[in-house]
């Protein structure tokens, strides 16, 4: 038996082929959204794998770094490292903020960490790593920033010297990494106005500013420009301890909150990209509702276009099943070309986006199925319409 | 047993109580194989309710017919023979319409060999037996053209073709030169009385044409339902 399906495709297939185009584009937009959610997903494992750390401790009762803001002591670590379990603890400082590069701007997260430890990138796709200890930073290829490019970081210049890739923050802002030093006094750096207004505010205060105690007011201003704060300590366990044991160790004796790399992706994914994922999911359902009330008005449309032709073949002896499958698979054909174009489409536009976009072979797979079962689902609207047609109306004119 | 077509007291009645309306009173025919008939009659006297009773489409309230020697429908033996009427229409029934309705994404000889094909017939052996028909009707050299590309009368012999197909003993001829001129109209005509009498089969020809009506030996008159059977002048089709 011939392809009843098969041989109308062919002969109309310049409005098939236009029309799976047009599907292709949505479906190929659909794939992108899912790309996009697992994009995040990714970013955020690599984020943490990149840290190179097994645990991240920061201020109790807080869920920091990547998700809320998290303040302890930059001495902290010392006393981590003396802890049964740990190899190695360095302290990070995570800073958004827009990275100014000539008249350009970059929306960076700009990470202070101390070379040779836990939070430094782990590999360099171009340039060197950091062996000054100021005002040089490696930046992320995502900012567009080139080697020996100068970016301005609050009042300083900073060398980009090398240059690292897939670091981004929980928000897709890419990041640049600078010495510790410089992110620390970044964090509060103020301008020299304001400067100069603070400490005139100071040395008005008269509890700041006593007359009996000299030298009070220089010892407030200066507590005042030096910042000992970091976000988080980053821990590295030694071999043959576990990350939860030396976690619970730190949680009970001091007072901060440590995180496994489990809960850190828990926090990261579940609760920091939770309400992304929502959204995009809702995008996802409402692109699946309109890709199948598109294939089923063009479905539909086409059938209805071939009433008489239908009315003849039933009446000749046509059985609805060989209609019916006729039809399904002309929706199938139509959500095959639309998937193929949506997949190359998907392809091709997914390095343009300012966020990473994953495209994974198994989405892909699922997207597929999903098509096919709508453009199946689409068509029954169709074969309704095609059985009902009464083959006497081919008699008769 | 009969062969041909053989129609006894066939009535169809629409409707019930006061709105009912007999489309087809006692209706009594007979046409031996290899025969072609005319059914005239104006517009509303009951052409296309026979058509339809005859090619399985609707049910007869009352009757018998008897296609190619077998009965089909007997209202006295619980009507229909088979219930596979799809199947019936399309192993001993051809259809021509009044337009030719080939499949437009088929070409010339698919639109001939899906009979065939329908009917479980190997590809190869379908498309053979359509280029023999094609053959037969003149239209084998655009066997390979789409519908589209055929003027009416080749689309018209094309539609002859896919009625015999399946070697019906029966075919219905809905008006089949109602959109030919005279000359295409006649030999349309021609070629029915040629198939009819190399392939043995009964044709009954539904009919307003002027033009064709003289050509046939008998013709059937149907007038409020009821049908009177005629001499026709049989003319010979130069």
């Amino acid at each position: 038996m011939i392809s009843l399906a098969g041989r109308d495709i062919l002969h109309s297939w310049g409005k098939f082929v236009l029309t799976g185009i047009g599907l292709g584009l949505l479906i190929g937009a659909t794939l992108t959204m899912a790309g996009v959610y697992r994009g995040m997903v990714d970013d955020a494992r690599v984020l943490l794998t990149n840290s190179g750390a097994d645990i991240w401790v920061v201020q109790k009762d807080t869920q920091g770094p990547y998700a809320e803001a998290s303040s302890i002591r930059d001495d902290v670590y010392r006393g981590l490292l003396g802890m049964p379990g740990v190899a190695q603890a360095a302290n990070v400082t995570y800073l958004t903020m827009q990275v100014r590069h000539g008249a350009r701007e970059s929306r960076s997260m700009v990470v202070g960490f101390e070379p040779g430890q836990p939070g430094e990138p782990g590999y360099l796709v171009a340039g060197r790593r950091l062996v000054r200890s100021h005002y040089e930073a490696i930046a992320d290829v995502k900012t567009g920033f080139r080697l020996g490019d100068r970016i301005r970081i609050r009042r300083h210049d900073y060398e980009v010297v090398g240059l690292t890739q897939r670091m981004v923050s929980s928000g897709g802002d890419p990041m640049v990494f600078i010495p510790l030093k410089d992110a620390q006094e970044a964090q509060f750096l103020k301008d020299n106005d304001a400067i100069i207004a603070d400490r005139a505010r100071t040395a008005a205060n008269p509890a700041l500013n006593r007359p009996g105690v000299p030298g009070l007011l220089d010892a407030v201003t200066a507590s005042q420009t030096i910042n000992h704060s970091v976000n988080a300590v980053l821990v590295k366990v030694g071999a043959g301890d576990t990350a939860e044991t030396v976690a619970q160790e730190i949680r009970r004796w001091k007072h901060l909150q440590a995180y496994t790399r489990e809960q850190m992706e828990e926090i990261l994914i579940a609760k920091l990209i939770a309400t992304s994922a929502k959204q995009i999911g809702m995008f996802l359902a409402i692109l699946t509702i309109v890709s199948a009330a598109i294939v089923a008005f063009i479905i539909y449309t086409m059938t209805l276009g071939k009433i008489r032709e239908i009315a003849v073949l039933k009446l000749i002896g046509t059985r609805n099943r060989t209609i019916a499958g006729m039809i399904l698979q002309q929706a199938l054909g139509l959500g095959l070309i639309g998937f193929v174009v949506g997949k190359i489409s998907a392809t091709l536009w997914a390095p343009a986006f300012p966020k990473y976009v994953l495209l994974e072979t198994a989405d892909a797979m699922r997207a597929l199925a999903i098509v096919m079962l709508v453009c199946a689902l689409a068509s029954t609207l169709a074969i309704r319409a095609a059985l009902k047609v009464d083959p006497a109306t081919a008699i008769g004119g | 047993m009969d062969e041909g077509i053989h129609i006894e007291g066939l009535s169809k009645r629409y409707g019930a109580g006061d709105t009912a309306v007999d489309a087809l009173k006692d209706v009594n025919m007979r046409i031996a194989p290899g025969e072609v008939v005319g059914l005239v009659g104006p517009s509303g006297s009951g052409k296309t309710t026979l058509l339809k009773c005859l090619g399985a489409v609707i049910e007869p309230t009352r009757g018998r017919m008897i296609l190619g020697g077998e009965v089909i429908y007997d209202s006295e033996q619980g009507g229909w023979k088979t219930k596979d009427l799809r199947a019936l229409r399309r192993d001993r029934i051809g259809f021509i319409f009044q337009a030719p309705y080939l499949i437009p994404f088929l070409d010339v000889t698919d639109n001939v060999a899906l009979l065939p094909m329908l009917a479980g017939r190997a590809n190869g052996t379908s498309r053979v037996r359509a280029l023999e028909l094609l053959q037969a009707l003149d239209v084998a050299h655009r066997a390979k053209a789409q519908p589209s590309e055929l003027s009416g009368g080749e689309q018209q012999r094309v539609s002859i073709a896919r009625a015999l197909a399946n070697q019906p003993p029966v075919i219905l001829a809905d008006e089949p030169t109602a959109p030919l001129d005279s000359q295409r109209a006649l030999a349309v005509v021609r070629i029915l009385n040629q198939m009819a009498s190399q392939y043995q089969t009964a044709i009954i020809v539904v009919t307003h044409d002027e033009k064709i009506i003289p050509t046939f030996k008998r013709i059937y008159h149907i007038r409020d339902g009821r049908t009177v059977e005629e001499p026709g002048e049989g003319r010979e089709i130069s």
